[in-house]
Formats: C-alpha cells, structure tokens, sequence
C-alpha cells in the first residue's frame, strides 16, 4: 500500500458522497434496518441487538452489490479504465484502493446505527460483547461481499449485471451454511459447506466470541476475490 | 527516449501490430498515420504499458515497458482516445487527483494545477463538473491532466476528434508548443493534422510501418519523380509520341483539353535514381528525400521539349502529389513506382 492507493480510496470514497446516491443508500438503509428492528424490538421487550445483527446478511445483500456495481464497471463502459491503469498504479493497488474505499463507506453506513445501538444500551443491559462482535462480524461481513461485488463489476461493462451476480453470489456462498441447506446434503459434506458458508462465520462473531478463525476467513474470502480481480483486470493483457 | 524493436501484438488471429521499429528522440513530434484498425492505438497501449507486446521490445526514457510498467507510466503522460473522464468529478478536482496519483509534491500541485488550467484555457470552466463541460472543453481537461507531472513523453491518441474546427486548431498550436521542449507521439487520420503539428510521420497500415519520414520528405517520395501537366497547342496525335520518347517519363495519361485546339496531359516521371527518392517502403530511418531536384528537371525537359518542336505552350504545373494521395497510395497498397 503506498499514497496512490489511497488517493485512489479516498477519490472513490467521496465520490460516493458526490452523487445523491450515497445519501438515499444511507437513509434507505438505516429506515430499512430499524423499521425491520424495532418490529420485534418491543415485543420481546429485551434490550438486545442480536435481530438488528441478523438482518444484515440479508440487508446487505441488497444494499452492498448497488454500492460496489459502479466501481469498474462504469469505469470500463466509459473508458476511463484506460485513464486509470496507465497511471502509475500497479492493478493490484487499483483494486486495493477501490476495495478500501467501499469498505469504508460501509463502515460509514453501519456506524451511523450507532445511536440506535446507544439507544438500546440506555434502555437496558446488552451484552457488550455480542455489539461488539456484531459491529465486527457486519465489517467482514461486508468487506468479503464487497470484495466478491467488486470482482463481479470487474467482469462487465454492466452494472446492473454486476449487481445481479453478485447479489447470487453472496446469496449462494451465505446460504450453503443455512440448517436447510446442511441437512439436505449428504453428512460428509455439511462441515465443509458450513466452513465455507458466510453465515456460519457471521454468527459465531455474532455472539461476541471473536475467533482468529473467524477472522482469518473472512480476510481470506477477501483475499480471494481481490485476486480474483486483479486477475480480471490483467486479463485485458490476454489475447 | 522511446526506442521500438520488432514489435508485435495480435489479438486472436488478427495481427494488430507486425513487427514495427522506431525511435523517438527528445523533442520531436511524431505523428502516427493510418486509417482505423491500423494499429495506432494498440501501438500506444504497449508503449504506455496499459497492453503487453506478444514480441519486440519497447522502451521510454531507458525503462522497459514490460520491466519497469509503473516507472515508463511515470513518464509519460497519456490521454486515451475521445479523452475518458470522471464525469462526476469538478475541473479542479480531477487535476487535484491525477496531480495526487501521479505524486506530484502536494506543495507544488496548486502551482501545477493553476498553470496547466492556464495554458489549456480552461479558466472559465474551473468551477463546473467535468460532465458539464463540451467536447472541446473535456479534450482540454483530459490534455490538462496528461502535462500535469510534466513528462518528458506525452502520447496522445486522436486528440483532434470531435472537436470543431476552431478548437483543433487551438489544440494543435498546444500540441506544436508543448512540443517544443516534450516529446510527443500522436495518433490520427486527419492529413491536415499532421502537416500541422508534426515533424515526423510514421504511415502505419495493417500494423506495419510503410513510410516514415518528414510530412514534406513523404509528399515528394510517393510523387516518385514527380509529375507535371501540360498543354500545348497541337494535335494529340504529334504531341503524344514525342511526350512518350522522352527520357525518364514513365506514364502519359490524356486530359480534358481545356481550349479546342489544344492537347493536355499529365506526365508522370520515374524515379530518378539517386536522387533520394526511395518510393513506397523506406525503413524506419527518419530523414528522406534531398531537395526536390527531379521534379523541377520534369518541367524544363517539358519546356524544351515544346520549344524544339515549336508548341505553343498554354499550361506547365508541377503536380505535387497531397499527403492524402500519399497516404491512399500507401495505405491502399497501390505503389508509386
């Protein structure tokens, strides 16, 4: 990592605030999350956060592929992807500051719950340990979708066909770690699918037990599908 | 400062670039002719690192293209054909970033961004979106932007296209100033553009180097020995033979006489033989032709000829063949000599 790639992030971060969309996607959001919260949120009439944490797998499976489409795609249908690569970046630094500059905008967006989060802390006794791991399970959670989103927009010129496989994407890699799932497929292979299910990871951060195992999953799904895309970039380089 | 060694690029089956050399040295505008599909931009890719060669070498300022891509990138500034632009991002904005991406010292960059938005004339349009601006305006940012870090290599593809005639204009007295002291590689298939702006053509065609040399040098290389047209007052049938006797003519061809009476031709004289007329091919080796010697020996042996035989002479031009007729020449595959 060196300067270019985070002028590269923080230009991409603040052209997410030049549009108006970033500030729809924020309000849809945060009216979306806690609509859906508060539903049950004083039925059970528990001060905990567990439902908000588990609609964001959900939640961001719509929201996280509308916010990475863009990021190559429209680059490729412009032809400013030529601009971009000629500077002196190498393409995986390319990919880096375009992937740091989602993520943070996500991080953006899901810190702006916080008041919620205060909101229910004042009205009871949460278990700190579980917003804590929920607040970092939804960061991975969101970096690997991102990352696999960001992949996806690499592919295209289309950003609503980069939406549509990453929002397949995710869906498949989140749901093959669903009990439905796991109990339809022959025993062997559960543990494996759960492994490699977004899910499963999800929730045992969840719960605020924060595992390196956990952790270490998510930066590896990352991993992968940055190199995933620096590879479709270098790919203009095959004839 | 940018040196080319056999090199080639194919997409598929198809031969985009096939083996073309040449040098650029410091200061010299070099513009790369030929029509679409030529390999003029594929060329540009390899040189700024954005595509790898299959074969040959390319180098800029003594980096390899393939070696050292972000140290050649460094070098060069390089605006793409119709000029890609952020068009969400303000005027300032974008030079702000490409100024931040090319690591241009950040005390430096206001200074930079002033002067470049100076010589490109875009005083006006600092305050607006790039999305907001013209055609003309656009090419301007994105020429802007290429000149920011000040490189020593500047490789502008169809900077001309889309722009109206005023503003080529404007461009091209940029280009020619920037020229001045850059090295600069351009690309078109505008005949005027060239003759504008550049001291070296290089005619490319199927991803070959048919010609190179300077636009005067190639104008009188594809004339072979040059031509000339005629009229004396005189029947075809007298004038025509001792037309096709002389020494050195190579083609007679009949025209509309313009007064009765009178017979008009065009003469096409052959290469005349050491005089520094290679017709078609030629290596990459800049330089061409000697001064025009051929051409003038056409028209007097004409004048001879008529006053040995007691025509009356009513028409006597040189025929210098355009850069046009060059470029269709070469590029159409039919050859001069």
């Amino acid at each position: 990592m060196n300067t270019t790639t985070w002028t590269l992030a923080i230009k991409e971060f603040r052209s997410y605030f030049q549009s108006t969309i970033a500030y729809i996607f924020i309000t849809l959001f945060l009216v979306l999350t806690q609509w859906l919260f508060f539903q049950g949120f004083f039925v059970i009439g528990q001060a905990t956060m567990r439902d908000f944490f588990a609609l964001i797998p959900i939640v961001f499976l719509l929201f996280v592929p509308a916010a990475t489409m863009r990021l190559w795609a429209e680059e490729k249908k412009l032809g400013t992807v030529e601009l971009l690569l000629t500077l002196p970046v190498t393409d995986w630094q390319a990919v880096l500051g375009k992937f740091l500059a989602a993520w943070a905008f996500l991080a953006v967006t899901v810190l702006l719950t916080l008041p919620l989060t205060l909101t229910v802390v004042s009205l009871g006794n949460p278990d700190n340990g579980a917003l804590v791991g929920g607040y970092l399970g939804s960061l991975l959670l969101g970096g690997a979708y991102i990352a696999i989103g960001l992949w996806a927009s690499s592919l295209t010129q289309n950003q609503i066909v980069a939406f549509i496989v990453t929002v397949v994407l995710c869906f498949v890699l989140y749901i093959i770690g669903d009990p439905i799932v796991l109990s339809s497929i022959p025993k062997a292979l559960a543990p494996f699918f759960a492994g490699l299910s977004l899910s499963a990871h999800f929730e045992s951060i969840g719960r605020g037990v924060v595992d390196s195992r956990d952790i270490l999953y998510y930066l590896s799904v990352i991993a992968f599908f940055l190199f995933l895309n620096v590879r479709s970039i270098e790919s203009r380089k095959w004839s | 400062m940018i040196e080319v060694r056999n090199l080639s690029k194919h997409y598929g089956a198809t031969k985009a670039v096939d083996d073309v050399s040449f040098d650029v040295p410091k200061g010299e505008v070099v513009g790369f002719l030929g029509p679409n599909g030529a390999g003029k931009t594929t060329t540009m890719r390899i040189l700024t690192c954005y595509l790898p060669a299959d074969g040959g070498t390319a180098k800029v300022a003594g980096y390899d293209t393939f070696e050292h891509p972000v140290e050649v990138r460094r070098r060069i500034g390089y605006l793409p054909e119709s000029a890609p632009l952020y068009l969400d991002m303000g005027v300032i904005e974008y030079l702000g970033f490409i100024a931040g991406m090319r690591e241009v010292p950040k005390s430096e960059r206001p200074r930079r961004i002033r002067h470049m938005v100076e010589a490109c004339g875009l005083g006006s349009m600092v305050q607006k979106d790039i999305g907001q601006l013209s055609k003309g305006f656009r090419q301007r940012v994105g020429l802007a932007a290429t000149l920011l870090h000040d490189p020593d290599v500047l490789v502008l593809d169809e900077p001309t296209t889309g722009l109206d005639p005023n503003q080529i204009i404007e461009i091209r007295q940029l280009i020619r100033q920037i020229g001045e002291e850059k090295t600069v590689i351009l690309s078109t298939h505008i005949l005027p553009e060239v003759e504008a702006t550049c001291s070296r053509v290089l005619i490319i065609n199927d991803g070959k180097i048919v010609a190179s040399g300077s636009p005067e040098s190639l104008t009188r290389r594809a004339a072979g020995g040059g031509a000339a047209r005629i009229s004396v007052k005189a029947i075809p049938a007298v004038v025509e033979p001792k037309l096709r006797a002389m020494a050195g003519v190579e083609r007679v061809s009949p025209l509309q006489p313009l007064r009765d009476g009178t017979s008009r031709y065009e003469i096409t004289a052959h290469a005349a033989p050491g005089g520094g007329f290679g017709g078609g091919g030629g290596g990459a080796s800049g330089g061409g032709g000697g001064g025009g010697g051929a051409s003038d020996g056409l028209e007097e042996s004409l004048f001879r000829l008529a006053v040995e035989n007691g025509w009356i002479l009513t028409e006597l031009s040189a025929e210098t063949l355009s850069l046009e007729e060059v470029f269709t020449r070469l590029t159409t595959g039919e050859k001069s000599a």
